[in-house]
């Protein structure tokens, strides 16, 4: 044999990997809760596969698609037509051409839809991988142009009065109790060193709890083998609440990412993040 | 996406490290879609990597391997330059193949 280490990241993988957590949980986890993970993600080593994702990603931004069969290189996410390095570290922003304060995924969906002439109602429903699904343009997208604001230190604008009624938006969204079972984002994310299972729940009222979970998606999820975006991550939270499905790049979504965004001002982004 | 592997070959001293994500949807057959059908199995079987002639690894999988699976191993005994292959089959008998520069 020349090969002297094979290794697949699997289901039998992650239920190993998973094992191991259980028996190293209960001493470290007393200490440091992240400890755990740590050690688990440095199993992985620099194996995140979203570096694939974002070869995707590239692929689809220079892509010519849509009715009118054109790419997105003439897109302007915020720093000019076809910019792409940094413009996720300054996202959401208000675009004065639409009047409207937009994350990525808004943004993106308006260039599909103004430049290519793709149908939006189409775009919405595809935006997520499915259970089992094999990656979307959006994701793939997103993981790309993220990637290009790594080390880039978020800046959030509060410049125009639209992006400030975002952050109150998203404040009173953030506080909120809703839904069955009378839950707001706040009643898990609102204090320090809380944890669910073996997952810290960042404290996103403060910068570094913010600037943690703005700064890590997207990320590849290790348990569902797909790149997940923020915009996922804001409607999963939601679908947790019970509440109303949330949609991507809706006004709601928008402005919770603001919230976090403005929060977690001057981290630097580390997307595509590695998560269980 | 289905049927494409992106591979990224990098020698690190006389080791190629090699890693590749392969789009499949793996399905172990046990699943049940939103009306309550069985989805049917579809999961690859067999994985081989090649370089030339020279097969630098074989596995054979089933349906306990993950979606989209990412496949990591060094080799050694390869060049810069050399192309490298992997290639798969599944079940249905469909293959998929990607092929990268190491570097």
């Amino acid at each position: 044999m020349n090969t002297y280490a094979t290794q697949v990241l699997g289901k039998a993988g992650y239920s190993f990997v998973a094992g191991l957590l259980m028996m190293l949980g209960s001493g470290l986890l007393a200490a440091q809760s992240d400890d755990t993970f740590s050690e688990y993600r440095d199993m992985f080593g620099d194996d995140n596969p979203a570096i694939f994702v974002i070869e995707e990603g590239a692929d689809f931004w220079l892509q010519a698609n849509g009715p009118r069969q054109v790419s997105l290189e003439a897109c302007d996410l915020g720093l000019g037509p076809g910019v792409v390095a940094g413009a996720y570290a300054s996202l959401p922003r208000y675009f004065a051409d639409t009047g409207t304060v937009m994350d990525l995924e808004a943004r993106l969906l308006h260039c599909m839809t103004e430049l290519q002439g793709r149908s939006r109602p189409q775009l919405l429903s595809s935006s997520y991988s499915g259970s089992g699904g094999q990656g979307t343009e959006m994701e793939a997208l997103v993981t790309y142009i993220a990637e290009q604001s790594q080390g880039v230190a978020l800046a959030v604008s509060q410049k125009y009065p639209q992006e400030l009624q975002a952050y109150h938006l998203g404040e009173e969204i953030f506080f909120r109790r809703a839904g069955p079972y009378d839950f707001s984002c706040a009643t898990c994310h609102r204090q320090d060193g809380k944890r669910i299972r073996l997952q810290e729940l960042p404290n996103i009222t403060a910068p570094a709890g913010a600037g943690f979970a703005y700064s890590g998606w997207p990320a590849y999820r290790i348990s569902q083998g797909l790149v997940r975006t923020m915009g996922w991550r804001m409607q999963n939270c939601v679908r947790q609440q019970r509440l109303p499905q949330l949609q991507p790049g809706s006004p709601a979504s928008v402005a919770l990412q603001v919230y976090m965004g403005v929060n977690a001002g001057g981290v630097a982004m580390a997307a595509p993040g590695l998560k269980r | 996406m289905a049927g494409k592997i992106r591979i990224r070959a990098l020698m690190k001293g006389d080791v190629a490290e090699v890693k590749a994500l392969i789009r499949h949807p793996m399905e172990t057959g046990r699943r049940k879609d939103e009306q309550g059908n069985s989805i049917p199995a579809h999961f690859i079987t067999e994985v081989e990597a090649t370089v030339g002639d020279r097969t630098l690894m074989t596995a054979r999988w089933g349906a306990a391997v993950s979606q989209n699976p990412f496949l990591g191993f060094r080799v050694r005994g390869v060049q810069p330059g050399d192309e490298l292959i992997v290639r798969y089959v599944d079940n249905k008998g469909e293959t998929g193949q990607g092929t990268a520069i190491i570097k």
